[in-house]
């Protein structure tokens, strides 16, 4: 199935166009298209951010939310007053703004390696935002972007589970694992996610585990 | 708000874990009516936990709902008094549990006994190398019970969890292929050990080309399908990974879900009631004996249950915080030295070596069920501590737990954290590394401890916990000499390359490092050092009993869980004597 066919696999829920854009741009630094494949951008990672922030965690459902707000150490973790969902919306309006007077226009239209640049610049906390720190919003990015890249595609990002293939990582196990635990023998299996057993792509055994199928390689093939 | 009053128990028992399941089953199926209170959601094993929707690490890795609701109750923390505690916001070191079957319907399966050494560490720690070795800033004490008084209530755990191993000392025997270093066992494991992988084959030749003992370690996910001391079927583990922060697809993991509930329900004189959130312990008159709980129900009500005994079997934060906010107890204080509720906290020490090899493939994602190959030598007190400066130690591992794609990917030291060397690094490495873990005792000591927080509440109004700590000098001096082990054990592994992950020298709560949080309400034999006596009962409150981690007065290095089981069967053995000839037990 396309993402023609399927709309909703495309769709935002919470961000804004400019924070697509901003966030197309930044994710696709993060992890990279190269020659070992799919990038984040193209993995679906806006997608998978946009439902994160739209959800429970956007708002920190489950989060204490009590004040009084303070700094904190790195030790104590997250205490900004912000939620998820305010932490992208400020902070990518605070960094466009940002580019706007340095560079006259916005991140996702300003040089490739300028972007670069700015990224390492967010991480080191050397952009003073006004409303947050700029390695407090990276950080969170950047936990984000892992996350949609490797996380099950039921969440929107993984897209074609390219985040596995590039691992080896062979999905949702298989009723032979109990027998393949002790052997030296490395296993290679097209990744099956919870969304393909979920929509009926893969078949089941009698247990509920997968059927894998198994990747034959080269040096396979000559021994 | 008007209280509905209940009518009386026998017992009410405050968390349905590893300690509630338990100790409800030993005192239901002895005749007492209990009733368990439960903050969590009940879940059904058989439709709530299954395939393929378990195997999504991003939902109970990140997002749970099995894990404690912060945004009705959280702790807070600070790493030492002259800081201002904030609360935590979000999950990070920790993961306490919020469902019926606790924290441990989560747990990774690893079912270590502690050594003999650990329950009476302060006296030979003295007897070897004098008092005067001990630092002075750390309260190390003994639990006030002995290996012989306890080994059989770890039996009765190990039968009722379905612990699968091979006995390394029986009887004082020891035996071939077991941990030669643990403690005599009375009998070997009811379910035979785990099979080696291709890490722990690799492992096992590496430490004893050094001249250690390599062992397959304990797991309480079955080794082969398993019929319990309580009359419950548990199925074989599918080695598919995906444990800690999970519940088993296959039924496969012992917990008080798999092992204990089927049959607890069948009691009659039992009742369970989840979504009840206990305020405090109510105290007659005369302050020393308890008249039962006080909690909020599903619908809002405050409801008083009366209950001849109660029995506080939750997590460690809790049972300290309902003392603390029953009044029952001394608070510690830190400045003085004196009280005794909240003193003697403390974590869990940790770190692992990464090996990293050009010509070898593994199969990380294949595992679980708590396999993994160690060695015990640098555990307890074996090795003469006198030369090296610190107390404590550690046993060290590789362990093919399931390497999951967010979390379980390791690159060399150097790559960059993000961008295209970091996905061409990630992309050689996930298959080709393994860990060489230490898993490293705790000490408690003077400036680490548990109160109440001055400012920030739960959704009730009620103070947060507050968490005081942070890492101390001799557990950091002991993890600089187990990592120089654990490395030397990876330079050992043919064709690899050693690189070390470094822990900061301050603790932090971000970032995952386990569980184990214990002590606040310690055993032991002298009333101005501990809450609880030797059979967990309260000093001041002798209907009063509080079992769990927060037992322990510190934490030795082999994993709280097996321990806080084998304290709830003990504890219930005690209770039932108590039942017959009330007062203080000691």
């Amino acid at each position: 199935m396309t993402l023609r066919d399927n709309p909703i696999a495309a769709s935002y829920l919470y961000l804004l166009e400019p924070e697509i854009r901003f966030l197309e741009a930044a994710v696709e630094h993060l992890i990279p298209t190269d020659e070992l494949g799919p990038g984040a951008r193209d993995a679906g990672v806006v997608v998978y951010i946009d439902r994160q922030l739209a959800g429970s965690w956007g708002v920190h459902g489950r989060q204490y939310r009590g004040g009084p707000w303070m700094e904190g150490t790195p030790q104590q973790g997250y205490q900004s007053r912000f939620t998820p969902q305010e932490v992208y919306r400020i902070a990518i309006r605070e960094i466009n703004q940002h580019c706007k007077a340095e560079f006259d226009r916005p991140f996702a239209q300003i040089a490739h390696d300028r972007q670069l640049r700015l990224l390492e610049q967010l991480e080191k906390d050397e952009i003073a935002l006004p409303s947050l720190s700029s390695k407090f919003f990276f950080d969170l990015l950047w936990r984000n972007t892992e996350e949609g890249y490797f996380a099950d595609p039921l969440y929107g990002g993984n897209r074609d589970k390219v985040g596995w293939k590039l691992l080896g990582f062979p999905g949702v196990p298989s009723g032979q694992y109990r027998e393949l635990v002790t052997s030296s023998e490395p296993y290679h299996a097209e990744p099956v996610s919870v969304l393909d057993v979920q929509t009926g792509n893969v078949p089941v055994d009698a247990e509920g585990f997968p059927k894998h199928v198994i990747i034959k390689r080269i040096s396979d093939k000559e021994s | 708000m008007s209280t509905t009053k209940l009518k009386s128990v026998d017992v009410v028992v405050v968390g349905s874990g590893v300690v509630g399941s338990i100790m409800s089953m030993e005192l239901a199926s002895a005749g007492l009516s209990v009733m368990c209170l439960e903050r969590g959601k009940q879940f059904d094993i058989d439709t709530d936990f299954q395939k393929p929707n378990v195997y999504d690490e991003l939902k109970f890795d990140r997002h749970s709902d099995i894990f404690q609701n912060l945004a009705r109750d959280t702790i807070t923390f600070r790493n030492n008094n002259a800081q201002t505690a904030l609360p935590m916001r979000e999950m990070g070191a920790f993961k306490p549990g919020e469902m019926v079957g606790g924290t441990s319907a989560h747990w990774g399966g690893n079912a270590r006994r502690f050594l003999p050494h650990d329950f009476e560490m302060r006296s030979r720690i003295e007897q070897r190398y004098g008092a005067s070795f001990i630092p002075e800033d750390c309260n190390l004490q003994d639990w006030g019970v002995t290996w012989d008084e306890i080994e059989p209530y770890y039996d009765q755990f190990e039968e009722i969890f379905g612990v699968g191993g091979k006995a390394g000392n029986l009887d004082g025997e020891i035996q071939a292929g077991g941990n030669p270093h643990e403690g005599p066992r009375s009998r070997e494991y009811p379910n035979p050990p785990t099979r080696r992988t291709h890490e722990g084959a690799l492992f096992a030749d590496a430490v004893s080309s050094l001249g250690y003992v390599p062992f397959q370690g304990p797991t309480a996910a079955m080794t082969q399908d398993y019929r319990n001391l309580y009359r419950v079927q548990m199925l074989e583990c599918a080695r598919g990974g995906f444990c800690s922060s999970h519940v088993c697809a296959q039924g496969a993991k012992a917990n008080p879900l798999t092992s204990v509930l089927p049959a607890l329900a069948r009691q009659p004189t039992f009742e369970l009631r989840p979504l009840c959130n206990v305020l405090r312990v109510n105290m007659d008159s005369t302050g020393k004996k308890a008249t039962g709980v006080t909690y909020i129900d599903a619908r809002g009500n405050e409801v008083e249950q009366p209950a001849s005994i109660v029995v506080l079997g939750a997590y460690c934060f809790s049972n300290v915080r309902l003392l603390l906010l029953s009044g029952i107890g001394t608070p510690y204080d830190p400045l003085t030295g004196k009280g005794v509720v909240g003193r003697n906290y403390a974590y869990q020490q940790g770190g692992s070596v990464q090996v990293f090899f050009d010509d070898r493939e593994f199969n990380p994602f294949i595992g679980g069920g708590q396999i993994n190959t160690s060695i015990d030598e640098f555990n307890g007190d074996l090795i003469d501590r006198g030369p090296l400066g610190f107390i404590g130690g550690a046993y060290i591992n590789t362990a093919t737990s399931g390497a999951t794609p967010i979390k379980g990917k390791r690159v060399p030291p150097g790559t960059p954290r993000w961008g295209g060397e970091w996905k061409k690094a990630v992309a050689h490495n996930y298959r080709r590394n393994m860990s060489i873990s230490i898993h490293a005792s705790c000490l408690s000591y003077q400036h680490n401890y548990l109160d109440l927080d001055p400012t920030y509440k739960d959704a009730y109004g009620l103070p947060l916990l507050r968490m005081t700590f942070d890492w101390n000098d001799n557990d950091l001096r002991m993890m600089k000499y187990l990592n120089e082990r654990s490395t030397e054990i990876g330079r050992a592994l043919n064709g690899s390359r050693p690189g070390g992950t470094k822990k900061g020298t301050q603790f932090g709560i971000t970032g995952y490092q386990s569980t184990h949080n214990v002590g606040g309400a310690v055993m032991g034999s002298d009333p101005s050092t501990s809450v609880v006596n030797k059979y967990l009962q309260s000093w001041d409150v002798s209907n009063l009993f509080v079992v769990g981690g927060s037992a322990f007065p510190q934490n030795p290095a082999n994993g709280p869980t097996e321990t806080i089981g084998m304290l709830a069967c003990w504890a219930a053995d005690a209770i039932k004597d108590y039942v017959r000839n009330p007062g203080s037990l000691v």
